[in-house]
């Protein structure tokens, strides 16, 4: 018998969306739900803390702002496939959670009067990103984990890594997991459950991703027969720092840093004449590429990578050193420069997935009783690019709403009960399976192989030959015999959790790479050689991925078009 | 150097009856960091070495560990920067062993909890449902800056004498975080946390050995909180009382917002 525990809610993941729906669902409860925050790392330990530039909200009408502005930006910068009533709705919550985190401690930098400061960033008509310095993410995880402490009714299980979600007559039961610590399997059960276990970054390896950052979430969402949306729209953003593709925020495109190539050129004033190095990061690492591939790139001798120069001399030594101290301290000691002395190499880098697992606009998906809100969520406010500083704000948005849904289906469910053989089939999966599993491939290597594959053919520039193959080769990969653990203890196994990463990251890479040679047209971060045009006559429209036998069954959803109707997009 | 010997800390509580060093041999490369290198051992020699990581970069506080003796953040420490031709690294001390270098933080984090690391108001109604911003200007930000810098890493709390000889002193990254809440304009709980750190196992516990701001990674300097701490216990002052604390914005008389 599989040894189970209880709660009312149970919330995979403990980054901003996570940690901010379980404070909200505490919150409103008073007390009387029992809420459960169940993360491989510890809770503090999210990649959400690696956010550094800012979080998008119209505080400042008075200044011309406006959240017809916002909304509009938003709309525009996902190439018109956001879904517009969920951007409504998003832009007009979004100040709310702004003012809420400073109530709660977080060291928002301030204007001279007292008020809450606000910069520059890319796709916007104002500026409108609220930063704290260049540590945006860091304090929103330091604010929020702090505040749940507060709260009697939020337990969490740290290091725990969840394999499966339980699933029984159509809704959701609560999930399968294994303690890091002891290596036991336990299932754990719930009223109602949000996944928020972030995005799926990892299947690059040049990208401003934590390690942690694999798509475990949306692959055990995968498997429980919920749809996938949207996920061949991967975002590649301008400035990940050589060699490591640790984010240099936009921020200091937003302060005023330019792009130039190895002759010293401003080469965005060619790409986007009026935006230039703050259009939206779908024009900007197109225009990095082609200047790469058209030989006005320069090339790292060390690791091999071609890169631009990301000039910070017109901010000014002062302003970088109050304004991007951490940019400065990552540049310092991880590449050696100075940037208020010398440049920065630079080059697009994976950062972000517009895609996730499909939910409505309350967060809620296909499985009753499951919501999940953040990166590993597709609202879809982000569409095929999303905007910088949209992203902490819509896993404060979404944990919210969240939050409030699953406490209030909580509060009227009688407690939830399951068929003792499903979880006993997972386990079996895993011990009998994997921990005890046969075989000769090297999981890691296999990871190495899918990363090199997804950087070579599902990059910025994408083909359908490339794309044929990176498919063929992800099914290969499938085939390997990796699925063995090394490590014989129980104790602390991350080599059997990574076993159940690479699993799911093949798994997810597959989804990302038949959507793209599914979808013959360039949008957004989707760019297709082969059909370099957007066509909304036949694409206009949310891509849906199951999980079938044979690799995912594609279906399609329509797009909410409420305010504005599709054009063409200048910057 | 085209390669380096790198000794890791094992020890499996089900199988050891002490930790030994097993050594690897590491291909370098310019600008290794020493969580490259572990993960390099991990993923290629040896997979069931168990350590913590995930951002790489600083900020989430996963790889606290003793290298070459001292105190670090893996993915924060150069190769190169060691100097010699060995990389030793080590679970951190003053925290039970889990597996070769993964330790138990629980304690940390419950002392940590315990010191109430959360803005106390007496306005609830305005604290859960904002109208706008408690109004802060950029100076009295700056006091409490540098404390907010935490990463909760543990590096500190591994490198405190005291901590050592008495498992009730609440460590320097928690008292620093609670001179942190103490100082913000915006809290108003400041007689309950003096109240708290007031006792035979607080702030007078520490004997300002320093080594926690020695080892700090991110320029907090809790031995300063704590000094600074007492100095507001010794008072007996708490900087603000009930409703003293910072005041919500509203929009001047005659404008729309």
């Amino acid at each position: 018998m599989v040894e189970t525990s209880r709660h009312d809610i149970l919330i995979v993941g403990s980054g901003i969306a996570g940690l901010r729906a379980a404070i909200e669902a505490a919150r409103i409860s008073n007390g009387k739900l029992d809420i459960a925050v169940i993360t491989k790392v510890q809770a503090m330990r999210a990649h959400s803390v690696s956010a550094e530039g800012g979080t998008a909200a119209v505080l400042y009408p008075e200044l011309g702002d406006s959240l017809e502005s916002h909304m509009f930006d938003t709309v525009k910068g996902s190439d018109y496939l956001a879904d517009q009533d969920a951007v409504e709705r998003f832009v007009k919550e979004m100040p709310g959670e702004i003012y809420q985190l400073e109530h709660w401690g977080l060291p928002w930098s301030r204007r001279e009067d007292g008020r809450i400061a606000q910069r520059n960033f890319g796709g916007y008509t104002y500026p409108r990103a609220t930063y704290a310095e260049d540590k945006v993410g860091f304090f929103e995880m330091q604010t929020l984990y702090d505040t749940a402490t507060k709260y009697g009714n939020i337990s969490f299980y740290q290091e725990w890594f969840v394999t499966s979600i339980l699933a029984d007559g159509g809704e959701f039961k609560g999930v399968t997991a294994i303690e890091r610590k002891s290596g036991n399997f336990s299932q754990i059960l719930a009223k109602a459950g949000i996944i928020a276990t972030g995005g799926s970054g990892r299947l690059y390896s040049f990208a401003t991703y934590a390690y942690s950052s694999t798509p475990d979430g949306m692959a055990a969402a995968y498997r429980a027969g919920i749809p996938l949306k949207d996920m061949e729209f991967i975002q590649f953003h301008p400035s990940g720092l050589i060699p490591s593709g640790i984010l240099i925020t936009e921020a200091v495109r937003g302060e005023g840093g330019v792009l130039v190539n190895k002759d010293g050129e401003r080469f965005m004033k060619k790409y986007a004449p009026n935006k230039l190095d703050l259009a939206s990061r779908d024009v900007v690492s197109r225009a990095m590429m082609t200047e790469i591939e058209e030989g006005r790139g320069m090339k790292d001798d060390a690791s091999g990578l071609d890169y631009l120069n990301l000039d910070l001399s017109p901010i000014g030594g002062q302003k970088i050193k109050e304004r991007l101290s951490q940019i400065r301290e990552i540049a310092i000691k991880f590449r050696g420069i100075d940037p208020v002395e010398a440049p920065l190499p630079v080059r697009p880098v994976c950062h972000y997935v517009m895609g996730g697992i499909d939910t409505d606009i309350d967060g809620a998906t296909k499985l009753k009783g499951l919501w999940a809100a953040g990166e590993a969520a597709c609202v879809s406010i982000n569409g095929a690019n999303r905007l910088g500083a949209n992203s902490t704000a819509e896993c404060l948005v979404w944990g919210k709403i969240t939050g409030g849904e699953a406490a209030k289906y909580a509060a009227a469910r009688p407690q939830a009960s399951v068929p003792g053989e499903l979880s006993a089939l997972e386990e079996k999966r895993i011990f009998d399976g994997i921990f005890h599993g046969k075989g000769g491939t090297n999981p890691y290597e296999v990871r190495d192989a899918l990363q090199k594959e997804m950087a070579k053919d599902a990059f910025v520039f994408r083909t359908g030959d490339g794309l044929s193959q990176a498919l063929r080769t992800i099914r290969e990969l499938k085939q390997k015999d990796f699925l063995h653990c090394e490590d014989k203890s129980r104790v602390y196994n991350t080599n059997l959790s990574d076993v159940l990463e690479v699993e799911g990251m093949l798994a997810v890479a597959e989804v990302v790479v038949a959507g793209a040679l599914a979808r013959t047209e360039s949008r957004g971060a989707h760019f297709r050689r082969d059909y370099p045009g957007r066509d909304d006559k036949n694409w206009l429209k949310h891509t849906l991925a199951y999980a079938g036998p044979d690799g995912p069954r594609l279906d399609y959803s329509t797009v909410a078009i409420t305010k504005y109707q599709p054009a063409e997009r200048h910057y | 150097m085209s390669e380096f010997k790198l000794a890791v800390q094992r020890f499996d509580p089900l199988t050891d009856a002490k930790p030994r060093l097993a050594e690897y041999t590491v291909p370098m490369r310019e600008g290794m960091t020493v969580l490259d290198a572990l993960l390099y051992a991990r993923d290629y020699l040896d997979h069931s070495i168990a350590l913590r990581f995930s951002c790489r970069q600083a900020s989430c506080g996963s790889c606290g560990m003793k290298i070459n003796g001292r105190p670090r953040l893996a993915c924060y420490t150069q190769v190169e920067e060691l100097g010699g031709e060995k990389v030793v690294a080590q679970p951190l001390d003053n925290f039970a062993i889990v597996k070769d270098l993964v330790t138990d933080l629980e304690s940390f984090f419950t002392k940590h909890k315990q010191l109430m690391p959360y803005v106390l108001r007496s306005d609830a109604q305005e604290l859960d449902h904002p109208t706008a911003e408690y109004l802060m200007k950029p100076e009295e930000l700056k006091k409490v800056l540098q404390f907010t810098y935490c990463i909760k890493c543990g590096l500190c709390t591994s490198a405190c004498p005291t901590v050592a000889m008495d498992v009730k002193f609440p460590g320097p990254q928690a008292m620093a975080q609670a001179y942190r809440y103490l100082m913000d304009e915006r809290d108003e709980g400041g007689e309950k946390r003096l109240e708290a750190l007031d006792t035979a196992h607080g702030v007078w516990r520490c004997h300002f050995a320093g080594s926690c701001s020695f080892v700090c990674p991110k320029g907090v300097d809790p031995a300063l909180g704590i000094q600074l701490l007492r100095r507001h216990v010794l008072s007996g002052k708490a900087p603000r009382k009930q409703g003293e604390g910072a005041k919500v914005w509203s929009a001047p008389a005659g404008s729309t917002k």
